[in-house]
C-alpha cells in the first residue's frame, strides 16, 4: 500500500531513478562475477555460509551457492531493492518479518506439499507469520531462545531460573545484555508479567523501567560476536538474551557455559527460508529449500560454525551428543514456556527502537 | 620571462609580468589545453559518480518519510527534539575533542624526538616502526585492544599480580577503552604530519632565535610550534574528520555504554532499514564536519617555511 502512494510523488521518482542508476552500477561493476558462477544466489544470515551446510548440496546439485549475508531485515530488504529482479533466489529472514517482504511483492508462496511441514515442531510453524492471505511464504528451519545465558561455575543456577536475578544487586556488573532491542524488549515483558504478542505504546513506559535497571546492572550491551565473547571470556557471567546459540557451539571449549528457560519465560527466536517471486531458477531454489529442511541440512544448518540453534526439523539428523547440547529432548517444555518475538506494527517498532536508544544512552 | 624589468625595478615589473600570464596561457595549443582536463577527468569522474552523485541521493532520501515515501523534514526533526539523538552527537564531539587533544600532545613530542634526536640514518627507520600499527586491519586492531583492557586482560593482570589492585579494573567496554583504541591509530597519522612539518624548518629560524637572546623554551614557544601549526591543524583535521565518522572503534571497544553517531546512524538501518532518518543523521554529521574544516581552514594549508 506505502508503495503504491508513493509512486506518484517527485521525491520518490527520483529516488526511484537514483536507487536504479546505483543498482546498474553495482551490476556493471559485479556483472564478471555473477555471469561466471550464478547458479543460485542466497541472502544469508552468517549459519548458511558454513561450507560444511552448502558443499553437499553445491555437490549434488552441480551448482554454485553465491552467498551473501547481511544483518537485519532492514538491510537485506534493501539490498533487494537496490538490485534487479530475479538478482535473488531465495534469503533467509526472520520469520515475523515475512509479511514485510509480502508486503512488497518479493516472496513466492510454497508449495506446502513439497516441503516437510508435518515434520516441524508444530510451535515453531509460525502460521502468523509464515502464512498470509492464506498463501504460505515462508517455513521456519531453525529456532531458539533469547533467555539467560550463563557461566555456571560463576553464578548459582537456581539463581537464573527468575529474571529477577538480571537486576538484582547480586550480579551487578556481571551481566552483557544483547544488543538486539526486539528480543530483550520482550524479555522485559516477561519479567514485567506481559505477553510479548500483546505489547501496545501504553506498556512502553514500564518496559523501559525494567530495561534501565538491566543496564544499571550491565557491563556492556553487545551484538552477536561481542556479548558472546563477553561471555566465553569470563568478561560477565550472565548474558541477557543469550540462549542455546551463544553456549551450544562453544559447549566443547567452555562447557560451564549454559542456559535456563526461567519461570517468567524465554522468547522464541525463528527464522525462516523465503523464495524470491523473480527468480529465475525457481526449481533449484525450491530444491535448496528441500535440502535445507532435510534432516540432514537441518543437522549441519543447526550445528553451523556460525551459531548453533534447535532444527525446526524434529527429524534432523543429529548426533546424541549433538541433542545434548542443544538440550533436544527439553524443547517441549521450554516450547510451552516460550513466547513469541514482539511484533510491532512500523509505528510501535520506531518507539520501541527509540526507548532502546534512550536505554544505550542512559549513564 | 623575466618578473624583473630591465631596470631593475621588480615592483613596477611583477604586476606586468601578471598580466602577460593569462596571455601566454591562451597561446597554448588547443592539444596542450586539452592535457590538464584529460588528466583531472577520470578523478573528477570518480567524484561525481561515488561522491556528489549519491550524496545527492543522500540528499533526497534524507527528505523523504520512511513510511509512505512523501516529502518531509522529520527526519531532520528528530535529531533536534529526541534527546538521545542529540545526546549522540554530544557524545561524538566529546570523544572526538578528547582522541584529537590527546593524539596532538603524545604525537608531538613523538615526532619532536624523530626529527630532533634521532640521528639522520635512522630517522626512515624510525619512522617506519612508529607507523608499524597501520599495517594490522583496523578491526583486529580494535579486538587487540579489548583483549589488552579486559577484565582478564594484560592490564589488569598485571596490576592485579604486582597487588596494586585487588578487583580488576572496567578498562574494556568505556569510554577509555574507544578513546585509547582511537589515539593508539591517530597518534602515528599526527607523528607523520607534525614530522614532516618539522623536517621543512630551516635551522636558520632556531639560530636567528638565539643570535637575539632566545633560550631553547622561548625559541619553541615563539618561534617552532607557531611554524610547526599548520602540520598540527591538518593532522588534527584528519583526527577530527575520521575519528567522528568512525563505527568500528566505539562500536567493539564501548561496550555500548554510549551511542557515537555513526552507531545511531547504522541502529537506523539494521532492522527498520530507515534510510531516510539514516541518511539526515549523515548529513547532519557531515554539517558538523563542515564547520570543523571552516573553523580550522586558515591553518590548513603547509607553506614551505
Amino acid at each position: 500500500m506505502s508503495v503504491k502512494s508513493a509512486s506518484g510523488n517527485p521525491l520518490s521518482i527520483l529516488k526511484r531513478h537514483l536507487h536504479a542508476a546505483c543498482a546498474a552500477t553495482a551490476l556493471l561493476l559485479g556483472a564478471g562475477s555473477l555471469a561466471e558462477a550464478a547458479d543460485l544466489n542466497a541472502l544469508i544470515w552468517c549459519d548458511h555460509s558454513d561450507p560444511a551446510l552448502l558443499q553437499p548440496f553445491e555437490e549434488a546439485n552441480n551448482v554454485k551457492v553465491n552467498v551473501k549475508e547481511f544483518e537485519g531485515t532492514g538491510a537485506g530488504l534493501a539490498i533487494v531493492e537496490q538490485s534487479q529482479p530475479g538478482d535473488w533466489d531465495v534469503m533467509v529472514i526472520d520469520s515475523i518479518d515475512v509479511p514485510r517482504g509480502v508486503e512488497k511483492g518479493l516472496f513466492e508462496p510454497l508449495p506446502e506439499d513439497k516441503l516437510p511441514f508435518a515434520d516441524l515442531f508444530p510451535q515453531v510453524k509460525m502460521d502468523g507469520s509464515t502464512v498470509v492471505g492464506g498463501k504460505r511464504y515462508g517455513i521456519t528451519e531453525k529456532f531458539g531462545y533469547n533467555t539467560i545465558g550463563f557461566n555456571k561455575t560463576k553464578v548459582d543456577p537456581a539463581d537464573m531460573q527468575s529474571m529477577a536475578s538480571l537486576t538484582s544487586d547480586k550480579y551487578k556488573g556481571k551481566v552483557a545484555i544483547y544488543d538486539y532491542y526486539l528480543p530483550v524488549i520482550g524479555m522485559a515483558a516477561l519479567a514485567i508479567g506481559k505477553k510479548t504478542a500483546e505489547l501496545t505504546e501504553a506498556d512502553l513506559p514500564a518496559l523501559k523501567d525494567e530495561l534501565l535497571k538491566m543496564k544499571a546492572n550491565a557491563k556492556l550491551v553487545g551484538e552477536v560476536t561481542a556479548s558472546q565473547t563477553a561471555l566465553a571470556t569470563g568478561e560477565v557471567d550472565i548474558l541477557v538474551g543469550g540462549g542455546e546459540w551463544v553456549t551450544a557451539g562453544l559447549a566443547k571449549e567452555n562447557p560451564a557455559l549454559d542456559f535456563s528457560i526461567p519461570k517468567e519465560g524465554a522468547v522464541l527466536w525463528s527464522q525462516s527460508l523465503a523464495m524470491f517471486k523473480d527468480s529465475k531458477n525457481k526449481d533449484m531454489a525450491l530444491k535448496f529449500i528441500q535440502y535445507i529442511m532435510s534432516p540432514e541440512g537441518q543437522a549441519r544448518l543447526a550445528t553451523s560454525s556460525c551459531y548453533w540453534g534447535m532444527p525446526a526439523n524434529a527429524k534432523a539428523a543429529l548426533t546424541d551428543d549433538q541433542k545434548k547440547v542443544l538440550r533436544f529432548d527439553e524443547q517441549p517444555g521450554f516450547l510451552a514456556r516460550a513466547q513469541a518475538y514482539p511484533a510491532p506494527n512500523a509505528d510501535l517498532d520506531k518507539k520501541m527502537q527509540d526507548m532502546w536508544t534512550e536505554m544505550l544512552q542512559a549513564k | 620571462m623575466p618578473l624583473v624589468s630591465s631596470s631593475g625595478n621588480s615592483r613596477r615589473a611583477l604586476p606586468r609580468a601578471g598580466r602577460a600570464l593569462p596571455r601566454a596561457g591562451r597561446t597554448l595549443p588547443r592539444a596542450g589545453r586539452a592535457l590538464p582536463w584529460a588528466l583531472v577527468t577520470p578523478a573528477l569522474g570518480w567524484t561525481l559518480l561515488f561522491f556528489v552523485l549519491p550524496f545527492i541521493a543522500m540528499g533526497f532520501s534524507s527528505l523523504t518519510a520512511h513510511e509512505g515515501g512523501g516529502f518531509t523534514l522529520s527526519n531532520y526533526s528528530q535529531f533536534f527534539t529526541n534527546p538521545s539523538y542529540w545526546q549522540a552527537m554530544v557524545n561524538s564531539l566529546e570523544v572526538t575533542a578528547i582522541v584529537t587533544v590527546v593524539s596532538v600532545l603524545l604525537a608531538y613530542p613523538f615526532a619532536w624526538i624523530l626529527a630532533e634526536q634521532v640521528p639522520e640514518r635512522w630517522q626512515r627507520l624510525a619512522l617506519m616502526l612508529a607507523v608499524l600499527p597501520f599495517w594490522t586491519s583496523y578491526v583486529v586492531r580494535s579486538y587487540s585492544w579489548l583483549l589488552v583492557l579486559a577484565q582478564n586482560g594484560v592490564i589488569n593482570r598485571a596490576l592485579t599480580g604486582s597487588g596494586l589492585i585487588t578487583e580488576p579494573l572496567q578498562l574494556a567496554n568505556t569510554r577509555l577503552a574507544t578513546v585509547t583504541g582511537f589515539a593508539h591509530f591517530f597518534v602515528m597519522l599526527l607523528t607523520l604530519t607534525i614530522f614532516a612539518n618539522l623536517k621543512q624548518l630551516s635551522p636558520s629560524y632556531r639560530k636567528a632565535a638565539a643570535d637575539l637572546g632566545a633560550g631553547p623554551v622561548r625559541t619553541f614557544m615563539h618561534v617552532i610550534l607557531p611554524l610547526t601549526l599548520p602540520g598540527i591543524m591538518v593532522g588534527a583535521f584528519l583526527t577530527f574528520v575520521l575519528c567522528i565518522g568512525d563505527y568500528i572503534t566505539p562500536q567493539i571497544l564501548g561496550g555500548n555504554n554510549e551511542l557515537l553517531m555513526p552507531q545511531l546512524v547504522m541502529m537506523q538501518i539494521g532492522r527498520r532499514g530507515d534510510f531516510p532518518l539514516a541518511s539526515a543523521l549523515s548529513i547532519i554529521l557531515m554539517a558538523v564536519v563542515t564547520f570543523a574544516y571552516l573553523a580550522c581552514a586558515r591553518w590548513l594549508k603547509i607553506e614551505r617555511a
